[in-house]
């Protein structure tokens, strides 16, 4: 580095020595930047050859578009999942222009890690993203893993993604091979893109390689929207079922202590809220005792302590409330939409508004039974549950000593009491079992609803209609009422909206008991008129 | 008014409860003006040949005439009341809360029963005149005011059958009219059914064999929905099926 | 008495004495201790009283209906309230219209349909415009209603509970349809801000003095009537129907005519009440016509004594009036209490103040008896 010579300074006045000062110093300044730059430029240790990966990586930041897209294009087809630190370091450094560049290949790499992954959800998801992103080049990266792919329906996205990726294409051959294939597929997700090909081949400057596209997308479109059709339905009706299984739960309850006792409880609703609550409490139990490794225990500890809680409940209001009011049905009417409306605020004050239910995990998820259909876990469980119920009513009531007595007490009390069956007693666990009933439901519901203090209200009015129509006294009747109010319920909602699908079922139940007023399946022969 | 031929008219009646035959291809015929008694075991089919006959349950097979040729199955029960089939049932079944005379006023009949004219009108001097003779038959005259709830049970009954008679039917289906009765009660329940009889065809149905004494002339016995034996009370009586169902019967009441 | 013998008496006879001095209370009384006393005298009534005493005897109006039907028949309705809403929700609509540019956004068409944005007044609302359709519409809407569905449920003979429990998936469906804001009726909101009635400003004391006056003279005409039902042959079928119905077949009535008939005045008294309700309240809302608001009709007229008219009155007056003091100082006490009513008055006091205080005057009566006989024996 050659040094500066401060120029000698001369007689001639102050001015003279600041006009040279001035002058050195940008001379100075002028030198310095020359030296730094050319120390820049050689300052750097002779670089090694560069892979092209590690080129275009440095590329990426150029101010050049080209440049830049050709550095991205290599960074993807040769890039994996190992570069994505750096390409966040780059992206974090770089300009907005660069970042919105860089993200895309940052997804694409991080979903071609995913896919070739070992969670078989992260590999279906990754596979529905690198659908989305519009990037042919990952049309191979899903081919590959889909022939690898052993679940069902993480193929089935795969495919269905590869060939919506080639839809956007050039190959025409291809593009053919993917309509047909979402066709086959059924694929609600290619509608669009496939209606887009449709209105492409049907214009006026339409070439025959469009227009024959275009009719393999019609077919294909039709093929899809018929199974779609089928498939809405299934779910409808399996919504429906599931729907129709907690009503049915509750209704059985109902049915029990009405059509065998004559006693029409209003409290019901509550009961079942009650052992929505007493679930609820298990579960707050079991977070504040037990260690996390047991919480989902809680839900299976949950359902005796619903049942017993709402069978205890049940217990307390036939001894204090009930028993004085059998063969009077109005008046117990009232009397128990007293004790719902105590409850209810009680459990208003108690709890407050809204208090929230975790599920357990081994419930969570469900079963993609076929394309479009997709069955949760919990409301498969909730149909298991009612079969179960009313497997268990039936052979309790019907097959067992216990429901000899009960039967007996309800059709002959007096008599009943000559043979030395407690009536009483009877009375108030037939009763409270009914209650238990109900307690269960509200266990099952806290799978698929809020946990609120007017939950039960929700379900009353139909149960009750379930019992109106289904008739009393036999257990058949409950059943198919509360399938055909639950399917209908479900039916009609997407047409008609929940709130005018009850007005058609309300009017549906007046005109039905015009036919039969005492129900589907009344108990015939000669009955006291309740 | 007598004539000749049947009031009421059952052929081949079959009546089906769940598998279980309440009557199982009766044959019944009383003749007008006549005094039947029906007799049987529980279960017999007794309560269920009435609630046929006056439409309370529909028969799965046979054939119900009523007087000439009027076909009963089908018709509504009040549609078999207005053609004058009046019934008393087994239990008093009067209007508690009402006064004897309004339970009376109440059945008395009527050119029109209708909403409006129970609205509007008031009674006749006549009408009044055949309650007032009504309450003299049955007995009751001095209970005009009381509140019906508070009779004794024999006066209940009277009542009820009080109530019928106003109907001015011409058959009378009377249910185990002395059931619970004093035997004062049940000599005097005896003697207003027959001078009943004397305008009215009646069906009674009882257990209690020395009313039906006192009171029948045939007797009708049912068992398992069929008609085992018909007679005079010594016949039936004396009858051996009749002997055999009632076994221990006897004793009771004979 | 009058003679049992004769069915039909005049409506207006034998009314007794508690009868005149009620009339006397409500109608001449109460509104000059709201006139005459100067305001901070303890002797003056409010005009919040009064006005809360209205309400009070709209829904005795339709406690009057309900006690027809149950209290008499036996038929158990748990819907009332759909008939009170539709009487309401008439004049509420007539009443929205008359608001006109006094509104909040100015404009013709009510404030809630603006939010909406809807463009034009719905065709079913424009009959409202006029105060005769309104009157009307408040009657002959709920009878219409009951007409086709009492003929419906009483003909194919839907007896007791079932009954019951249909009704009360009525005034539920009525809540959730008006609930719905395309339904044109205010949503949730209902319909409120009502500013004047027939040219009379309602914000003025004079004119719910008026109001109240004509509820009074209305609950008047409507015991009247009521009365007059009871007392005649039809009103002793009804006590027949309520407590022997198979009887009553076998006498040659048709029960199903005569449920229908007292569904229908009973539907009519209780739109009445509706059309009375809502200028003197102020406002009406789905909340007032669902499945609670009808049970809470039901419990006013077996608290009061049920079968006995005034009983219905003396039960709405008195919840209403308890559940206006007790929720203004202890709020979230009275579902408590309207519950424990419920079961209280089933289980402890079926036949209501009404049969407290008759209980009371034979217990008084027989003490009196004593007291008298007791010194003539002791005479000899």
């Amino acid at each position: 580095m050659r040094n500066v010579h401060v120029t000698r300074l001369s007689c001639s006045g102050v001015a003279a020595i600041v006009t040279r000062l001035s002058l050195g110093l940008l001379v100075l300044a002028g030198i310095v930047c020359l030296v730094a730059g050319q120390a820049r430029a050689a300052g750097a240790p002779p670089s090694p050859v560069l892979t092209p990966l590690e080129q275009a990586l440095t590329q990426i930041a150029s101010d050049d578009d080209a440049v830049r897209e050709a550095a991205l294009r290599v960074v993807i087809e040769q890039g994996d999942s190992t570069i994505l630190p750096r390409l966040e370091e780059i992206r974090a450094n770089a300009d907005r222009s660069v970042r919105l560049a860089i993200k895309p290949v940052m997804d694409l790499l991080r979903n071609r890690a995913k896919l070739e992954g070992p969670d078989p959800d992260a590999r279906r998801s990754a596979a529905t993203d690198l659908g989305t992103l519009g990037k042919p080049l990952a049309i191979p990266w899903l081919e590959q893993a889909a022939a690898k792919e052993s679940y069902k329906w993480v193929r089935y996205t795969m495919l269905e993604s590869a060939a919506l990726l080639k839809l956007s294409g050039q190959d025409q051959a291809a593009k053919l091979g993917a309509v047909n294939s979402l066709g086959d597929l059924a694929s609600q997700n290619a509608v669009p893109a496939l209606k887009d090909i449709v209105a492409a081949g049907s214009g006026a400057e339409a070439t025959e390689a469009q227009q024959s596209l275009a009719d393999a997308a019609n077919a294909s479109i039709e093929r899809i929207e018929t199974w779609a059709v089928w498939s809405t339905a299934i779910e409808t009706l399996f919504r429906g079922i599931s729907l129709s299984s907690i009503l049915l739960i509750m209704s059985v309850g109902l049915a029990i202590v009405f059509g065998l006792m004559g006693v029409i409880n209003m409290a019901h609703g509550e009961l079942m809220m009650v052992g929505a609550y007493a679930t609820f409490m298990t579960q707050e139990l079991f977070k504040a005792f037990l260690p996390a490794t047991m919480f989902d225990y809680y839900f299976a500890v949950a359902m005796p302590m619903a049942f017993l809680v709402a069978a205890g409940c049940g217990l307390l209001l036939e001894v204090t409330v009930i028993r004085f009011l059998y063969g009077r049905p109005l008046e117990t009417m009232l009397a128990t939409w007293g004790i719902s409306l105590v409850l209810m605020q009680a459990a208003r004050v108690y709890f407050g508004d809204l208090t929230a239910v975790a599920a357990p995990a081994w419930l969570s998820g469900g079963l993609q039974v076929m394309v479009g259909v997709y069955l949760p876990n919990n409301r498969l469980f909730i149909i298991l549950l009612s079969v179960i119920c009313v497997i268990t009513i039936y052979a309790i009531l019907f097959r067992s000593g216990l429901g000899l007595r009960v039967r007996a007490v309800t059709q002959n009390r007096n008599m009943s009491a000559c043979l030395g069956i407690p009536t009483r007693k009877v009375d108030a666990y037939t009763f409270a079992f009914g209650s238990g009933l109900a307690g269960v439901a509200g266990w099952a519901l806290t799978l698929i609803g809020n946990v609120e203090p007017g939950l039960g209200q929700n379900y009353i009015v139909d149960s009750f209609m379930v019992v109106v129509t289904g008739g009393v006294g036999k257990l058949a009747g409950t059943i198919v009422a509360s399938m055909g109010i639950g399917g209908l319920n479900k039916l009609l909602e997407p047409s008609l909206g929940a709130v005018y699908g009850k007005v058609c079922i309300l009017v549906l139940v007046i005109l039905f008991l015009q036919w039969r007023p005492s129900g589907l399946f009344a108990i015939k022969g000669r009955h006291a008129d309740s | 008014m007598s004539e000749r031929g049947s009031i009421i008219y059952l052929e081949g009646v079959v009546v089906d409860y769940d598998g279980f035959k309440a009557l199982n291809n009766l044959n019944f015929i009383v003749n007008y003006n006549e005094l039947r008694v029906v007799i049987g075991p529980n279960g017999a089919g007794k309560t269920t040949l009435l609630d046929v006959i006056c439409g309370k349950t529909t028969p799965a097979a046979g054939r119900v005439i009523f007087g000439k040729d009027q076909e009963l199955i089908g018709k509504r029960e009040d549609e078999i009341v207005e053609l004058g089939i009046g019934r008393k049932f087994q239990a008093p079944s009067i209007y508690a809360n009402l006064t004897v005379w309004e339970n009376l006023d109440l059945s008395l009949k009527r050119p029109s029963k209708g909403v409006f004219s129970t609205l509007l009108g008031a009674s006749t001097a006549e009408e009044r005149a055949k309650i007032d003779e009504t309450m003299a038959t049955i007995g009751l005259s001095d209970y005009a005011q009381r509140r019906a709830g508070s009779l004794s049970h024999g006066q209940k009954q009277w009542l009820e059958i009080g109530m019928v008679i106003l109907q001015d039917p011409s058959l009378l289906l009377v249910d185990e009219p002395v059931a619970g009765m004093t035997d004062k009660e049940t000599e005097q329940t005896g003697r207003l059914l027959q001078s009943l009889a004397e305008k009215h065809a009646i069906v009674v149905i009882e257990h209690d064999m020395e009313f039906v004494r006192q009171i029948a002339r045939i007797v009708t016995v049912l068992h398992e929905g069929t008609v085992i034996c018909e007679g005079t009370v010594d016949k039936v009586q004396s009858d051996e099926r009749v002997r055999e169902i009632y076994l221990g019967r006897q004793k009771v009441h004979g | 008495m009058a003679d049992p013998h004769d069915v039909n008496p005049q409506p207006g006879r034998d009314l007794g004495l508690a009868f005149w001095l009620t009339g006397f209370v409500l109608l001449v009384l109460m509104p000059l201790l709201n006139v005459l006393p100067p305001e901070d005298s303890w002797l003056h009534l409010s005009d919040f009283s009064l006005n809360r005493f209205g309400k009070f005897l709209a829904f005795a109006i339709l406690a009057l209906g309900l006690d027809l039907i149950w209290g008499y028949t036996g038929v158990l309705s748990l819907g009332q309230g759909v008939f009170f809403g539709l009487g309401a929700y008439c004049m509420g609509m007539h009443l929205m219209l008359t608001i006109g540019k006094e509104s909040v956004y100015g404009s013709d068409l009510p404030d809630f349909m603006v939010w909406n944005q809807v463009k034009e007044l719905p065709l079913f609302w424009k009959p409202f415009y006029s105060f005769p359709v309104a009157v009307l519409g408040s009657m002959l809407v709920p009878t219409a209603f009951a007409l086709v569905f009492g003929f419906l449920a009483f003909r194919s003979r839907i007896k007791g509970v079932y009954f019951a429990i249909i009704t009360q998936a009525l005034a539920l469906v009525a809540w959730l349809v008006f609930n719905r804001n395309e339904t044109n009726l205010g949503g949730t909101n209902g319909l409120t801000d009502f500013k004047q009635l027939l040219g009379f400003r309602l914000s003025e004391p004079g004119t719910q003095r008026a109001l109240y006056v004509l509820t009074v003279l209305c609950l008047g005409g409507a015991f009247l009537l009521c009365r007059w039902i009871t007392r005649s042959r039809a009103g002793r079928v009804l006590i027949a129907v309520r407590d022997s119905e198979p009887r009553v077949v076998f006498s040659g009535y048709t029960p199903a005519n005569y449920k229908l008939l007292v569904f229908v005045v009973a539907a009519a008294l209780a739109g009445l009440a509706g059309m009375l309700y809502v200028p003197q309240v102020g406002i009406i809302t789905p909340a007032q016509i669902g499945v609670l608001p009808s049970l809470e009709m039901v419990i006013w007229v077996a608290v009061g004594g049920r079968g006995t008219l005034a009983g219905a009155v003396l039960g709405a007056v008195s919840v209403n009036l308890g559940r206006s003091v007790l929720t203004n100082y202890f709020p979230e006490l009275w579902p408590f209490i309207l519950g424990g009513l419920f079961v209280v008055v089933v289980l402890l006091f079926p036949d209501g103040l009404i049969g407290i205080m008759r209980q009371a005057r034979e217990r008084f009566g027989q003490l009196k008896a004593k007291a008298t006989a007791l010194p003539e024996e002791e005479l000899g």
